[in-house]
This record gives structure tokens, sequence and C-alpha cells, in this order.
């Protein structure tokens, strides 16, 4: 067994651990209540925690498969993400076209350029590309009406749920001097300072949270931003040992991504308090939607790739 | 024969359930009933021919078993195919829609009510190709209700399909569809048909979800 693969192991008992402890805590908040009681925070909870047994199996199993494995699992990720995306946007028939490209053609090809290594590719494929040529194939179709808003949206959707999204598997792709093929535990580090920064800002911010940092659109307040990112710039120096940043710089990266990811969840509530909907989808018991899980990594991914290539690639 | 051609019915109506699935996420909304099993007439909007198999595919096993949509012969006999899925995997009341047949669909409909089946229509008539939310509704489900008036009949919203599958296009495309089922209605002593009608139209209209954009 390689490093890198044992290294996998260590990280995914370590979460497995997390979770075995939160499943616990659970049950034992459970086991005190009188069985005819309805406590729908903690049902809330029990859900939560079970799917994230789900996600931490199947990003582990994807880790340890490597490359292929990823490039599935994040394609994937991007598909769920993209339909709930695109279910909610203004789009018109003459638009059926452009829509099925981009989920049938847009979303693999940029899959397969990452897999590629073709960073110069991936990293203009959708903002260019596909930003120019949709609009062709729905203006083709001679509906003008709404038309700025149906491409605007749709171009929206692609590089929240595909663009930004796949810069979590192009990680892999990171040529570092030193660091070998251990490229993949980059994505580990990045999706768990994430996650974990955004479990304890909200579990910080309920209890010490005063001030709103965007008041009638997201509960979240600065109090619990502090701590959150604080909280995941120590989780990113626990975890410098998997990267080749350093005790100080794993506490400035991960510190990084999450005040982005924090921010991005913020602009998510903007979207669906607009659209009327309180959730992406239903897809995730618990959770709501992948948009939902992974809004705060779609945010963080492209910013840490960036800083990761400038600084260490 | 017949228990083959059952089984591979069998396999075939999983296979649509598990598309339905993959490609739109389906999923039942049970805003006005629980899915128990009653006898309901789940009467529904029509804008693709994929609304029936998504009703379909949203129904718990106990319910689907016991539900026959009511469908166009002239759509469901046309080949082979189509009839073999029609009234084998769906299990299809076919009713003739051409004005030269005298086909008699009330009966066929009121038959397959007192085998204890419940039933699925679009009581539209044809697939809505309109801006409005609904074509007017024929008499069938009036009819129905006063004849069968312990029939639950069940407004039943399938939302999206008209742009996963719009009329002409060949590709669908995955978005997210939701099948929302309402509050059961019945027809009241002494209503009209006009005014039963328009109450059904609205309780329908009245399930589609409000997503402004």
């Amino acid at each position: 067994m390689s490093n890198t693969t044992s290294d996998i192991l260590l990280l995914a008992l370590g979460s497995f651990g997390i979770l075995l402890a939160m499943t616990f805590l659970g049950e034992v908040l459970r086991a005190r209540q009188p069985a005819d009681t309805l406590n729908p925070v903690l049902d809330t909870y029990m859900t939560r925690v079970q799917s994230w047994w789900g996600m931490v199996t199947f990003i582990g199993l994807a880790l340890i498969s490597g490359k292929v494995g990823v490039m599935v699992l994040f394609a994937f990720a991007s598909f769920a993400a993209l339909r709930e995306f695109l279910t909610l946007t203004t789009k018109a028939q003459a638009d059926h076209i452009s829509l099925a490209l981009a989920f049938f053609v847009v979303l693999p090809l940029q899959y397969v350029f990452i897999a590629l290594g073709w960073d110069g590719l991936y990293t203009v494929f959708i903002p260019v590309y596909a930003f120019l040529l949709l609009p062709i194939v729905s203006a083709l179709r001679g509906n003008a009406n709404r038309f700025l808003i149906r491409v605007a949206e749709t171009q929206w959707a692609l590089m929240i749920s595909v663009f930004c999204l796949s810069h979590v598997p192009a990680l892999m792709a990171m040529q570092i001097a030193g660091y070998g093929d251990r490229a993949v535990l980059l994505i580990a580090f990045l999706v768990m300072v994430v996650q974990l920064g955004d479990l304890l800002e909200y579990f910080l911010g309920r209890r010490i949270g005063r001030t709103k940092i965007a008041p009638g659109l997201s509960p979240k307040t600065w109090e619990g931003l502090v701590c959150g990112v604080v909280s995941a710039m120590l989780i990113g120096a626990l975890l410098n040992w998997i990267t080749p940043f350093g005790v100080f710089g794993a506490m400035a990266m991960a510190g990084a991504a999450s005040l982005v990811g924090m921010f991005g969840n913020i602009v998510f509530a903007a979207i669906k308090r607009d659209r009327g909907v309180k959730d992406w989808s239903h897809l995730i018991p618990g959770q709501g939607g992948f948009v939902d899980q992974l809004d705060s990594v779609i945010f963080a991914a492209p910013i840490f790739y960036h800083l990761t290539k400038y600084f260490y690639g | 024969m017949k228990l083959l051609r059952t089984f591979a019915a069998r396999i075939v109506g999983h296979a649509i359930r598990i598309f339905a699935r993959a490609i739109t996420a389906v999923r039942a909304d049970w805003q006005g009933i629980e899915p128990v099993p009653r006898q309901r007439v789940y009467y529904s909007n029509h804008t693709s021919n994929a609304d029936m198999p998504m009703i379909w595919s949203v129904l718990p096993a106990a319910l689907r078993r016991t539900v026959r949509p009511v469908a166009a012969a002239d759509y469901w006999l046309k080949n082979p195919l189509r009839a073999f899925v029609g009234p084998e995997v769906f299990n299809c009341v076919l009713v003739d829609r051409r004005p030269e047949v005298n086909d008699k669909p009330m009966d066929k409909i009121l038959a397959a009510l007192d085998e204890g089946s419940s039933l699925i229509i679009f009581p539209e008539g044809n697939r809505n190709m309109t801006e409005d939310p609904l074509l007017p509704f024929k008499a069938g489900l009036y009819n129905m209700g006063v004849a069968r008036p312990d029939v639950d009949l069940v407004p039943t919203w399938v939302a999206n399909l008209n742009t996963i599958m719009p009329k002409g296009e060949v590709i669908p495309l995955p978005l997210i569809c939701t099948v929302t089922f309402g509050a059961p209605i019945h027809v009241a002593e002494g209503e009209s048909k006009d005014a039963f009608l328009k109450r059904a139209s609205d309780a329908l209209v009245a399930l589609a979800p409000q997503v402004q954009s």
C-alpha cells in the first residue's frame, strides 16, 4: 500500500471516528427522551449524520480508487448540481438544444479535459467556449423573449455546477515539486476544512451569534463566521501533514477556502430566496440538494486551486 | 408464455421507473393525501407523453399494482412494442378517441372502477401546448364523480415535464420533476357539471409550484 493510500485510509478512519462520536451523541440524546416526544432538531441532526456517513464513504472510496473514481464522483455531483440549478432558471423551448448540450456535452467534456490534465483548456472551456457557443445555439431558434436572462442564467448554472465544482478534482492534476502523486490529498484537505468549518460555524454561530451578516437572507452571523474560519484554520493546521503547505501555509489556505465558502453560502441563499425555494432539491436526506451540501466547496474550489497553483505550483 | 410476458412486463416497468428517476429524480409530494391503498382517480395535467409514466413511477408498489392509467388506444396500439407496454406494463384502460368508433369509454372506465382499480386520467383530453396552465376539462371526470361518488378524485400536478420533454424535441432534459398530490374532491350534491369542472381545475392549478423567474 502506498503512502498516499494509507493517508487516505487514515483520514477516512478519522472521519468515521468523528461520525461515530456524532452518531453516539445523537443516540444518547434520543435515549434520554421519552419515546413519545417529538424532537425535529434531533431528527434532522440524525438524518444529516446519516447522510455524512454516505458522503465520507463515497469520497473515501473515490479517492482510494484514483483518478477515474474521483472524476466519476465529481462528474456525477456536477450533474446533480446542474440539474438542481437549471430546474430553477429561466428557460424557453428555444433553449432546449443548448441545455441538452450543457448536460450531455459540456459537462462530460470538462471532466475529460480535467482527467487528461489539459489545464490550458479546462480553465477556459466553459467561461469562453460554452459562454459563446450556447447562446448562438439558443439564438438560432429565433425566440428573443427574455433572451439575455435565459442565456445568463444558463451560463451561471454551468459556471457554478460544472466549472467551479470541477476545480476540486482538478487539484489532482496539480504539479507540485516534492509532492509527487499526493495531490489527491488536496481534495480531502479542501473538502474537510470547508465542511468542518461550516459545521462549526453553524453550531458556534447558534450559540454566540449576534450580528447578522445579511439580515433577511441568511442566518449567518459575523461571530459565527469568525469562529468557523478560525476553526477551519486550526483544522487546516492539524491536517498540514497531508499538504505541501507547511503549518502556517495550511492555516492560511484553510482560512481562505473557508471564508470564500461561507460567503458563497450567502450567495446561494440569495438565489434560493429570489426563486422562493428553501432547498435546491430533496436528494440528500436532511440536507436538501447537492447544491445545498456543496455550496461552500463550490465557491472555495477555484480560489483554492489558483492559490495553490500560484504559491506552490 | 403468459408467465414470461408478465415477468417481462415487470422488468420493463422497473426499467422505466429507474430511467425516470435517473433522469428527473422524480419524487412525490403528498400534500393532500397519504400514500395508502384507497380507491382513487388521480387526475392530472398533461403536457408530455411522459406524464403518465412519471405518476406511475412515484406511486408506492402497493398502489401501483392497483392503478390503471386511462389512455388512448390509437397511441398505445400503434405498434407491437407500445401494445406491450401500454396494456401489459402500465395495465392501461384503453379508450378509443376516434369519433367514428362508438366505443363507450365511460363504460370501460366504470368497469375498471367496479373491479376496484384506481385510475390515472388526463381530463384535458389532449396534451396542453398553450401557455395556459390547463386546457378546459372534458366531462369525463364529472361523469365518474357522479357515477361513483365514493371514489376520491385526487388532483395530481406533474411539474416541469413540458420543459423536460416538450413536444417536438428528441432529447429529454434532466431537470427535476415533482408530482404533487392534492386533497381529494367529490362532486357535491346538486353541483352542475361546469361548476364542478371549474372547481376540479382550480384545485389542480393550485398545486403548481410557485417558482418565480
